[in-house]
């Protein structure tokens, strides 16, 4: 079976004189197609280097295309010279989904910005993958409808990248993450081939290539066009504060609500130093003296949204909630969200630099998870914060940390890895909403069997039998008895 | 299937009952010898087809002749009502999981024709029922999957978590996939509250305009000239739901006719308009697109360069065509 190397340039050796030429001839050819939307000045490159995670390599190459034709050749360009290409969003993956590896072409959707078409009709919009998540959504609400996946980049992240990366967001407690909202996908394959996966009507015939596509980080494709669902605005919603003294009280009544039968619409907890910082930034009254808060939003027709807001209630008098605050007004409940959404920025109050991990447990692990969180994160030294999608048991540990201190990027690693390690033992998986991307990749086998991941490969590979597409993503080296192509992942990033 | 126990005393939910930590080690011990024994008897050659309760059997093709049957295990597993998720085996019928559900108020909106279906078998064929409208695709409801691979060997794919983005989504892969790829051997599910209310109402009027109207109805159907909607949820809310219906028109009924199963033609929800006033026996899920026939529908064909794509994926996954062979869900 082909190996994903195959199409690596040389790097990792640092670049050639026979690398530059190369670079120079696919320069001239994606030139040809672009013009000067293709790019290879030092500092477009080093912007495309990184994503949101904290490692990064650069591109050979930055194209901005306009249009799917675009996406088309460029793939069929890159094909000619055996380059491999990455689609990139706004950057904002914190998995390393977008940090080019083996000297690729990136192809940024940015230009790729068009709403095509509101069809209420069939509660569908087909939007170009460089819209931006809450730019659909305020463009669907003059109709009562929104884009459900609301991740707490949704201001600058794109709807290609949620594509990509299957995300989810506070919300997608009851609505469900990325996936269950894509109808449709038209996606430019690593053959040069257009097609459109899944579909409007009702069950498109088949197998669910759309299903499989979503989530696969760039590794099956480009997406240039996606249909995504409505989702309906609810008429009724409240938001309610409530802080705990003791982190395993919220916890528990994180559990409790869901046992109670409600699905509220968002179930978020903070512990006490996100608190802090969050209110320090966002002043919207946060109680700073609580071990823990709980955020949750419900939302559906007035009667049981209230009935909901007294269920809340009661499971929380029964954990001795200290207060129930249940915001008056819309003002008061985007203050209470415009601290959730930006605490991850506000860690910056802490140290410089955080890393920001992604994992899922059963809810009843919550506190068990937690104090190993706290444990892990003193054993190396760092701070740990605490903002997450409690209700999904979706963990977002922050560890803040300055990048200037010296061995400080090993330690996060090492305490990166300890977290993942106590969530699978606890049940859990890798990642709730960021993917795999080079973060965890190679955490893949305390998940998955070898097996497994060989099967996951063999399905990728059907559609990227050259290994072109974003590669040496998602699933680790060794995965395939050819693969040997470790040695050409380059200096500096994250393997 | 001779190694499947019946029923739930005889299977490792009996020791889900017992509770203790021991009893769960015990438990995921006896799930893994039975997922083990369903992988033997796949083995690694030779025809197979997966038999559940023989209610979809001719979805997109009969099995060869001559196929050797096999049985996927059944039992409801662990069911914990505050992860909101269930683990069962994939041959467990949808009545057996709803009952089990019932007694802590959850459920999993399968929803097939006929209750007898095993969850696997609803899953292979990939169709969601009448609720899709509220709850949404049944590929949604489905957390984790093992199946049984071409070689006889056990695969996992997704999670145990009601969210996880953990690698490839194969899962959604299977599902629809008539065992051509996989045998599903165990499900893990995500279940949702059962809704404090429910009604039905019927009437003459435009379900469109039905739609429209309401938020989240569970379900529209309609048969060209008369609609039945399904309210669900806070009691407070169907009342004031279905009093707006009543405005129009529509007024309380015990449900819908029996829904046509013999075929399922699938259009963009926009395009039933042109079905109005046609007469036939069917009945449409309106906001969706599906409309249940009476008679078989010939499948829609799929563009090449997907049907390019899913040879490929059936070549790969399954060299020696093995699996199901007579079936296609392309």
């Amino acid at each position: 079976m082909p190996s994903r190397s195959a199409a690596l340039v040389g790097y990792g050796r640092g670049v050639t004189s026979e690398d530059a030429a190369a670079d120079a001839a696919l320069l001239a050819d994606l030139r040809g197609v672009l013009g000067d939307r293709a790019r290879d000045n030092d500092f477009e490159r080093g912007l495309y280097s990184r994503d949101g995670s904290i490692e990064g390599s650069p591109p050979a190459i930055v194209c901005l295309p306009d249009s799917a034709a675009e996406v088309a050749e460029i793939v069929r360009v890159c094909r000619r010279h055996s380059r491999p290409f990455l689609a990139r969003g706004s950057g904002t993956g914190l998995a390393g989904g977008a940090v080019p590896v083996g000297r690729p072409v990136v192809v940024a959707t940015s230009k790729m910005d068009r709403i095509v078409e509101i069809d209420t009709a069939n509660r569908i919009a087909w939007v170009e993958p460089g819209v931006l998540n809450l730019d659909l959504s305020r463009a669907l609400a003059p109709q009562g409808f929104h884009f459900a996946p609301d991740p707490s980049s949704q201001q600058v992240c794109s709807i290609g990248g949620n594509i990509a990366n299957n995300s989810g967001g506070p919300h997608c407690l009851a609505y469900g993450v990325t996936t269950a909202h894509i109808a449709a996908l038209e996606v430019v394959l690593p053959s040069g081939d257009t097609t459109v996966l899944g579909g409007v009507e009702a069950e498109p015939a088949g197998l669910d290539l759309r299903g499989l596509f979503v989530g696969s980080e760039g590794t099956m494709g480009i997406a240039t066009k996606a249909a995504v669902r409505l989702t309906s605005n609810a008429p009724a919603v409240r938001t309610l504060l409530l802080d705990f003294d003791d982190v395993s009280e919220g916890s528990a009544a994180v559990s409790a609500i869901i046992a109670a039968g409600l699905v509220p619409s968002a179930l978020e907890m903070m512990d006490q130093r996100a608190i802090e910082i969050v209110e320090a930034f966002a002043h919207a009254g946060y109680p700073t003296g609580a071990a823990a808060v709980l955020l949750v939003e419900l939302d559906g027709l007035p009667g049981g949204v209230e009935a909901g807001v007294e269920i809340v209630r009661e499971v929380a008098q029964k954990h001795h909630v200290g207060h129930v605050r249940v915001a008056a007004d819309d003002a008061e409940r985007a203050l209470l969200w415009k601290g959730r959404k930006n605490a991850f920025g506000a860690v910056a109050r802490i140290k410089p630099d955080y890393y920001l991990h992604d994992t899922v447990v059963p809810r009843s692990k919550l506190t068990e998870v937690l104090e190993k969180v706290y444990r892990i994160a003193d054993a190396y030294g760092l701070i740990a914060v605490n903002v997450f999608h409690a209700g999904d048991g979706n963990l977002h540990p922050i560890l803040a940390f300055d990048r200037r201190e010296p061995g400080v990027d090993e330690r996060v690693k090492a305490a990166g890895r300890d977290i993942v390690a106590a969530s699978i033992e606890a049940g859990g998986v890798l990642s709730g909403e960021h993917g795999i991307g080079l973060e965890k990749r190679d955490y893949m086998g305390m998940l998955f069997s070898t097996h497994d991941m060989y099967t996951q490969d063999v399905v990728r590979e059907t559609f990227d039998p050259d290994g072109l597409a974003n590669p040496l993503k998602i699933i680790p080296t060794g995965s395939r008895c050819s693969d040997s192509f470790h040695q050409h992942v380059p200096e500096g990033a994250w393997v | 299937m001779s190694s499947q126990p019946s029923g739930a005393g005889a299977s490792p939910a009996a020791a889900a009952s017992t509770g203790p930590a021991a009893a769960g080690a015990s438990l995921a011990a006896n799930i893994a010898a039975e997922v083990t024994a369903f992988a033997g008897e796949v083995g690694s050659s030779g025809a197979v087809t997966v038999v559940g309760a023989r209610t979809h059997r001719d979805v997109g093709g009969v099995p060869l002749a001559g196929t050797r049957e096999v049985c996927a295990p059944a039992g409801v597993w662990e069911h914990e009502p505050s992860e909101m998720t269930v683990r069962c085996g994939a041959g467990t019928t949808v009545a057996e999981l709803a009952a089990h559900l019932a007694r802590t108020g959850q459920m999993v909106p399968l929803d097939p024709v006929d209750d007898a279906a095993t969850v696997g078998g609803v899953l292979a064929c990939g169709f969601s029922g009448h609720r899709r409208l509220r709850y949404g695709h049944v590929r949604d409801l489905v957390l984790q999957t093992r199946h049984v691979d071409a070689a006889g060997k056990v695969v996992t794919a997704g999670g145990p978590t009601v969210k996880n983005v953990s690698g490839y989504d194969l899962a959604r892969l299977l599902v629809g996939s008539l065992g051509t790829l996989g045998l599903l051997a165990e499900v893990i599910l995500r279940t949702l509250p059962v809704p404090p209310a429910a009604q039905w109402l019927e009437g003459d009027g435009d379900p469109f305009a039905a739609f429209d109207l309401l938020y989240r109805p569970s379900s529209i159907l309609w048969n060209g000239s008369h609609v039945w909607i399904l309210l669900e949820g806070d009691p407070a809310d169907v009342a004031a739901e279905a009093s707006k219906l009543e405005t129009a028109g529509f007024a309380p009924c015990d449900g819908p006719p029996p829904i046509p199963a013999a075929g399922r033609e699938s259009m963009r929800p926009s395009d039933l308009r042109a079905l109005a006033g046609t007469a036939g026996g069917w009945l449409a899920e309106v906001g969706i697109g599906l409309v249940h026939r009476p008679e078989p529908v010939q499948a829609a064909p799929v563009s090449p360069a997907n049907a390019l794509l899913m040879d490929q994926l059936k070549q790969r996954l399954d060299p020696d065509n093995r699996l199901n062979p007579g079936r296609r869900p392309w």
